[in-house]
């Protein structure tokens, strides 16, 4: 009787986390279609005019697409440094390879105003002035671990005597890494790939201080949200945004539900 | 590994200068580490333990009072400033904040990690993951925004409790608190989760078979074995409440590590603000020590 008692607890325990958890976000599908202008509850009506106008917004435009271009960058570098470094680490012994995989982590276990902070005084420095290319090295030195960490995890998962055979049929390195630790890699990679690109689109506690004068769309959200006449664009763009980040995570674990490895692990 | 020194026979087909390079790269696994290697630990170095190693001689320039230019002659003046109002206080403050969002995570992740790991039916608890790693991508900010909405004057938390004779906590520290633990959840239950999977089912079997109540089995074999995992999470819940600005400006107007850091960005004392900086970037380097400690690597 206390067993059934306490899963019944239980269940609800969880379910009652997991309204918390997701009612926020639900509030603002409903708000993109309140037609009241201002944020007080309950809605007043229902419009689609708030899409048209985000649509119309030059500003809110180009902020969307400064954050895709951003996000893209900084995914095909990353995409293409986490692959190589987990490699290294999965197949070869060497002098500091327990420093490597610290290395990788740290732009994501660091406090993000300490990323921020770093990267900007640096920027400064040296002389680069602020904006899309700044943006960019900071997304893609935080989204390598990203890459990284589905790579490793497939390769440590991948058995190494494939590549052995492959060797012993006379294969070189190239052909090797082409013909099979490649295709065993891709899908973790591609699932990397689109957990690097979401969250660089939804990054701003790091961007905030690399953007220069340059508007991401999180960086819009954040100028704008205070604004009382831009609350009804800035519940839209909280659409987008919760979309595009949310989307690349879902496909990246369907592509890799056979296999768990998407853990979730972000900074 | 014998077999990477074994000679490889040249390709008997064609033997292009690719092909005989790729050979030659063959019985050099040293090299070819070091190739794969370059790329990344180049940038990584470069970018960013190098931007740490210049935040970290920033801390000791200081700046001219009255024209603002950064001078640049070493002195501990910005960390003899840290031990003055208003910064013990706001670290304090941080620390503490940080703390109570962690054990807060803590309490409310162990029910839905339990549930998932221990009780729930295979579909429904793949179900559940997907259900807990979703929210946590979904847009930072936009769920902060969300939370200027629900706790304002006439958002919907008033509303719901209006017909009580109650209200919300309204903007301030109670805010910033509620919104952090609600950010960090999800960073504290996929852990525990994966923590509390590995236990094994003879450990519970035999503490029922030993007698054991259900509380006794959960305060003597859960805990206990869950804590790397709840340590593990709290390294997310603590470093990311160091760092973060955002929260605490959009739902209070208290001051913590980040605010002060950014504003003394935004006034244009670096040097300051880079001293600063090292406050948490210290906390979170001895706190991964303790984690480390305790177990918390093996259970990430």
């Amino acid at each position: 009787m206390t067993a059934r008692l306490a899963r019944v607890g239980l269940r609800l325990a969880t379910a009652t986390i997991l309204g918390f958890i997701y009612l926020p976000i639900g509030l603002i599908f409903v708000y993109a279609f309140n037609a009241g202008t201002t944020p007080s509850w309950p809605p007043v009506g229902f419009t689609l005019a708030w899409f048209g106008e985000a649509l119309r917004n030059t500003g809110l435009q180009q902020a969307f697409l400064t954050s895709v271009g951003a996000a893209l960058m900084a995914t095909a570098i990353a995409l293409v440094l986490g692959t190589l470094a987990a490699i290294a680490v999965a197949r070869y012994e060497f002098f500091g390879r327990e420093a490597v995989s610290f290395v990788v982590i740290f732009p994501i276990a660091l406090p993000g105003i300490v990323t921020g902070m770093a990267l900007s005084t640096t920027f400064a420095q040296i002389g680069v002035p602020l904006g899309f290319f700044t943006i960019v090295v900071g997304h893609a030195t935080f989204c390598i671990v990203l890459v990284y960490n589905n790579a490793l995890a497939r390769l440590r998962r991948t058995s190494r005597s494939l590549e052995e055979a492959s060797a012993d049929l006379g294969a070189d390195s190239w052909t090797t890494f082409r013909r099979v630790t490649l295709p065993a890699m891709r899908s973790a990679i591609l699932a990397g790939a689109l957990l690097a690109f979401a969250l660089s689109f939804d990054e701003v506690i790091v961007t905030i201080f690399t953007a220069g004068g340059v508007k991401t769309l999180p960086i819009w959200i954040f100028q704008s949200f205070r604004l009382a006449n831009q609350v009804p664009l800035v519940n839209v763009a909280g659409v987008v945004a919760i979309l595009l980040s949310v989307l690349p995570v879902y496909l990246a674990s369907r592509i890799t539900a056979d296999t768990g490895e998407i853990t979730g692990a972000r900074g | 590994m014998s077999d990477h020194r074994t000679p490889t026979p040249e390709p008997p087909v064609r033997s292009t200068v690719g092909r005989r390079l790729a050979a030659w790269l063959h019985r050099r696994p040293g090299l070819r580490a070091g190739g794969l290697l370059a790329g990344p630990v180049a940038w990584l170095v470069g970018v960013y333990v190098g931007s740490l190693a210049i935040l970290f001689l920033n801390a000791f320039w200081s700046r001219d009072a009255f024209t603002g230019a950064t001078i640049y002659e070493p002195t501990l003046r910005n960390f003899a400033e840290l031990l003055g109002d208003p910064y013990p206080g706001i670290t304090l403050r941080t620390v503490v904040m940080a703390s109570l969002v962690t054990i807060t995570c803590a309490v409310l992740a162990l029910p839905v990690a339990y549930y998932m790991a221990r009780v729930a039916s295979p579909r429904i608890r793949n179900a559940l993951v997907v259900a807990v790693i979703v929210p946590l991508w979904a847009s930072y900010l936009i769920k902060v925004y969300s939370w200027r909405l629900i706790l304002a004057e006439q958002g919907i938390l008033n509303w719901a409790l209006a017909p009580f004779g109650l209200r919300g906590p309204g903007f301030g520290d109670v805010a910033v608190w509620l919104v952090f633990t609600y950010l960090w959840l999800p960073y504290m239950i996929l852990p525990v989760y994966a923590g509390l999977s590995r236990i094994p089912d003879s450990l519970f079997e035999a503490s029922a078979d030993l007698g054991a109540r259900p509380w006794m089995t959960i305060r003597r074999i859960v805990l206990p074995l869950a804590l790397p995992a709840i340590v593990a999470g709290s390294i997310f819940t603590f470093s990311l409440t160091l760092g973060d600005y955002i929260a605490p400006a959009t739902v209070s107007t208290t001051i913590f590590i980040g605010n002060a850091i950014f504003s003394n960005f935004g006034a244009g004392n670096f040097p300051l603000a880079a001293a600063l900086s090292l406050v948490p970037l210290v906390i979170v380097l001895v706190y991964l020590l303790v984690a480390r400690r305790l177990g918390a690597f093996e259970a990430l």
